[in-house]
This record gives C-alpha cells, sequence and structure tokens, in this order.
C-alpha cells in the first residue's frame, strides 16, 4: 500500500480508547471466568483447603483420606456386567489392579481405632489401554445430599459456634441417617471385612447403545466379625494396615462387585439416599488382593483415584458429586506431589 | 508478461494467503476458548468442569495439530514485510511476539499432554480414544510442567491482548495495511485480479 494514499486516523483519542476499551472488555471477561470477581464461587481449592485442620494440611499426602496402604491385585470380571456396559472391564477376564485402603481423615497419623469410615480407591487397567477408577467407602450412603451441603458440613465441623452442627442438622437433615449409622454399624478389625460402596451414580452403556443409571458396591468374601471400639482401642494406633499386611501375605482377600441398577424415578443424583434393597443387581465380577505394599514407596502414592477416569461404556450421570471429587482430588494430587520433600520415599521399596 | 506477473507477486505479498488467514482465525477462535475454558475449569466444582476438561484436552490437540500445520505453512508462504517506516521498536516488538506466540501454540499442548502424562492421568480425546503417555509417572516432572502449564497460559494471555492492542492500532491508527494482511475479509485482490 503506497505511504501517500494512507487515510490518517479520524480520531487519535477515540481510537486509543476503542482499543483501550476491547483489551479491557477481554481481560475482564476472562477475570470473570476465572472467578475472580467471584469469591464466593465454590472452587476446589475452598474444598481442599476445608479439610485441614488448624494445624494445617497434611503436607505430601492426600488432602483427606490421607492415610492409606497400598495394595495390588486382580479384578476378574464373569462377563455378566456386559449386558450393562460395553466397557472392556465387563467382558470375561483378569485385568490388573492398584488401590489403596485408606481411612476417612486428613490425619495421615490418624488412630486406626478412632476413624469411622473406611475406604478403598480402585484402578482396573484393561488391555485397550483403558482405566476404571474410583474411590469408594463403606458407609451405605454419603452424608450429605449436594456438594454445597458438604462445603458447609466442612464450615459447621470448623465452627467454633457450640450450634454450629445442629443449625447444619437442621438446614441439611439427610446428615442424620449417616449418624445413625456411625453410631449403630458395628465395627471389625479389617480391611477386608468391609463392604465399600461406591454411591455415586453413573451411567452405563450397553452394546445396543441403551443407558442404565447404575451404583456399584463391593462385598467382602470375608466374613464381618464386629469388635466394639473400645476393643480396638488396644490393638495399636496402625492395627488394620498391620491385620492387611500379614492377612494377605497368609492368602490373598477377595470382595463380589455387585452392579446396582436404578429403577426409573430413583434418586441418580443424590448419594445421600440410598435405593430400595429390591433393585435390580448383577454380579460382575471378584476383586482379589494379593499383595500389600507401604504407601510411602507403594504403587498407589503418586495415583489420583479421580472416580471420573471412565472406560468407555462408563460415564458419568447427573450426580453432581464425581465432578467436585474429580476438580477438588486434581488440587489435592496437584499440592502433595509438589510437597514429595515432606513424605519422602524411603528407598527401601518397602515391600511388606 | 514478466512486469504484470512481477506485480502480481508484489501484490500478493501484501497479504497473507487465504489459508494462512483461515488458520489465524480459526486459531483465534481455539486458543481463546482454550484460556478461557482453561481458568474456568481449575474454578470450579460445578459439573461444568467435567464438561470443560473434557473439551479441554481435545482441543488442545486440535491447537498443536493446526500450529504444526501452521507452521509449515508459514515457512512455505512467509509473512508480507512490516511497513517500511514502522519504527524499529515496534518491528522488534512485531518479531519478538510472533516467536513467543508460534512457541507457546506449540508448546502448551505439548506440556499439558506430558503433565498429564506424568501423574498418569488418560488423555482422553472422546470416549474411547485416549493417547499414549508421552513421560512416566514422575511428580516432580507433573509439578514443573504444571507450573509451566499455568504459568504460561497467562503469559500467552498477555502476549494475545497485546497482540490484539497491537493489531488495532495497526488497524486503527496507523492504517499501514498490517491489518489488513490478516483481516478475515476478502478484499478486490481476491474478488478480482489486479490486471
Amino acid at each position: 500500500m503506497p505511504e501517500a494514499s494512507r487515510p490518517p486516523p479520524r480520531n487519535l483519542i477515540a481510537s486509543l480508547a476503542l482499543i483501550a476499551g476491547v483489551v479491557a472488555f477481554v481481560a475482564a471477561t476472562f477475570s470473570y471466568t476465572a472467578g475472580w470477581f467471584s469469591p464466593e464461587r465454590l472452587t476446589p481449592q475452598k474444598l481442599v483447603d476445608g479439610f485441614a485442620g488448624p494445624s494445617g494440611p497434611p503436607l505430601g499426602h492426600r488432602r483427606n483420606h490421607a492415610k492409606g496402604i497400598c495394595f495390588t491385585g486382580v479384578f476378574e470380571a464373569n462377563g455378566a456386567g456386559s449386558e450393562l456396559s460395553h466397557a472392556r472391564v465387563f467382558a470375561q477376564g483378569k485385568y490388573p489392579v492398584i488401590g489403596r485402603f485408606n481411612l476417612g481423615t486428613p490425619n495421615p497419623d490418624a488412630d486406626d481405632a478412632k476413624e469411622r469410615v473406611r475406604g478403598l480407591g480402585l484402578m482396573i487397567s484393561t488391555p485397550d489401554g483403558q482405566e476404571w477408577r474410583m474411590a469408594m467407602i463403606d458407609p451405605p450412603f454419603f452424608p450429605v445430599a449436594s456438594v454445597e451441603a458438604f462445603r458447609d458440613l466442612q464450615i459447621a465441623s470448623a465452627s467454633k459456634e457450640p450450634d454450629a452442627m445442629a443449625k447444619f442438622a437442621g438446614a441439611h437433615p439427610e446428615i442424620a441417617a449417616f449418624g445413625d449409622w456411625a453410631k449403630s454399624a458395628p465395627w471389625t478389625g479389617s480391611y477386608a471385612e468391609e463392604p465399600y460402596n461406591g454411591l455415586n451414580s453413573f451411567i452405563f452403556t450397553d452394546g445396543s447403545g441403551s443407558d442404565h443409571a447404575v451404583r456399584w458396591s463391593l462385598t467382602p468374601a470375608a466374613q464381618p466379625v464386629p469388635v466394639p471400639p473400645e476393643e480396638l482401642a488396644k490393638r495399636g494406633p496402625n492395627f488394620l494396615e498391620t491385620e492387611i499386611t500379614v492377612r494377605i501375605k497368609n492368602g490373598p482377600a477377595r470382595w463380589t462387585m455387585r452392579v446396582t441398577v436404578a429403577n426409573a424415578g430413583d434418586p441418580t443424583a443424590d448419594p445421600s439416599k440410598a435405593w430400595p434393597q429390591d433393585r435390580r443387581s448383577v454380579e460382575v465380577g471378584t476383586l482379589t488382593v494379593d499383595k500389600i505394599e507401604a504407601e510411602a514407596d507403594g504403587p498407589c502414592r503418586d495415583i489420583n483415584f479421580d472416580p471420573t477416569v471412565l472406560p468407555n461404556g462408563i460415564r458419568t450421570s447427573d450426580d453432581p458429586f464425581p465432578a467436585a471429587r474429580s476438580s477438588a482430588y486434581r488440587v489435592s494430587y496437584d499440592r502433595r506431589t509438589a510437597e514429595e520433600k515432606d513424605y519422602p520415599r524411603t528407598g527401601t521399596g518397602a515391600s511388606q | 508478461m514478466k512486469s504484470v506477473q512481477r506485480i502480481r507477486e508484489v501484490r500478493q505479498i501484501q497479504r497473507f494467503n487465504p489459508l494462512q488467514r483461515t488458520l489465524h482465525w480459526l486459531m483465534a477462535i481455539c486458543i481463546l476458548a482454550m484460556l478461557f475454558i482453561g481458568v474456568g475449569m481449575v474454578s470450579t466444582v460445578a459439573s461444568d468442569y467435567l464438561t470443560l476438561v473434557n473439551i479441554h484436552k481435545p482441543l488442545g490437540i486440535a491447537i498443536l495439530v493446526l500450529a504444526l500445520i501452521r507452521l509449515v505453512v508459514r515457512l512455505r508462504y512467509g509473512a508480507p514485510p512490516l511497513p517500511l517506516d514502522l519504527p524499529e521498536p515496534m518491528k522488534l516488538a512485531a518479531y519478538l511476539s510472533h516467536y513467543a506466540l508460534y512457541a507457546l501454540m506449540i508448546a502448551m499442548p505439548l506440556i499439558g499432554w506430558a503433565m498429564l502424562s506424568a501423574a498418569e492421568y488418560p488423555v482422553v480425546l472422546w470416549p474411547g480414544v485416549w493417547l499414549p503417555r508421552i513421560l512416566p509417572l514422575n511428580p516432580s516432572l507433573h509439578t514443573l510442567l504444571w507450573n509451566a502449564h499455568f504459568y504460561l497460559a497467562f503469559l500467552f494471555f498477555v502476549l494475545i491482548l497485546m497482540h490484539l492492542a497491537a493489531a488495532l492500532f495497526h488497524g486503527l491508527i496507523r492504517r499501514d495495511g498490517v491489518f489488513d494482511s490478516m483481516a478475515p475479509t476478502l478484499t478486490h485482490d481476491e474478488v478480482a485480479p489486479a490486471e
């Protein structure tokens, strides 16, 4: 373009103002999207911070379910799950697993006899390169109905107001059922005697393309033996880890995986509501745990048991928890992996 | 004939060719969307989180592919010269920012892919299609890549804002043809050949 033909700007100030305005608009939209104008937005950082007690988070460890021990084993699918989902993991066969027994506490040094909720993280790998990850707990339903209620529970639990929990229970009556479970469910002396429940609902898609809303759980082959918590307290702060290590040395532990299918109208978006007992359920396979390793050097240490890592044939449902858990687990993972020095590997390959 | 040919070449080089302009505007949309999705997804626990993550990964890979194509196209066809009267510091800023933009277009998706790999997360393009991991599980590498992905994203966004401001400066104030060289509209150059 010849220099002489270049028209002068109509109005320099107006043009500069327009440029500044466009740039400011884009920057402001970006800031809004990032939540910088929305301090009330429930972020995964807030949820993860909410687990930390007054002494701060457990550096180098998971921010919740911080105490745990790794296991490896096999998931053996019996083929029956294929009628519900075309995921490879349900085709008859044996698939390797990495998992983790854990306690529902942000304290990695917790006393095993004092923690009511026990959990199991699991990652099943199939030869098509896909994975199914999950993190389950032993109560039969979740304490609260929504992610916001969970955050309120964190706030109420940390509150110094004497009536904070009473107020919370008033606003979220579903917590009462969990309280009853915590009081009345028997304690056992072993991770191997616990059932583990997925609680969240997911959608299975079968080979014909039909969807099924499901939940799943693991039922132990070992007969649960109730032990009063006072008795467990005498066994030492790490009795669960010691017990499972000795038990698996003497032979594998097993669980049956059962997938329960919702009827139309069952609450799929609320994990605090168990589905009626008579719902159709399908035994899809057996989890066999045959090796225990300490977490510090174990294969589960740096795995995020993100419940939204799902193989083709399983997807999330309208249950809001898996998304929230995924985002919070991610923050927990990012933080703890940046704090490796606070949780040293022993370097002995401490296989027990 | 020879002179006509030369004039046409001189005229053509005033603008990026249609393929280059298509790539530019397509990628502009993709990259801006990507940056917004990125800051949005890490700041919410709502179900949108998964929707955004499920777009972020394949879109990142798409940007990587487009960026590599664009690099080849750029090396093959070049760029129109900057105006002769453009002050040297602005020329330098133009060259450096374009190197940085190309580097980020290619590096950001690779860093993201490597970061997910180092944490043993799947890189899911769409249900059933998982990309291979390009790094073994390694927490300290994951942290390094995470920091790079995080801070470079903001640098990328700032560079894009500067790029946008500079483009408008050329288009509205200098009116020197730089903006038109990448403008998405057809001009008479293409509608009717000059001769």
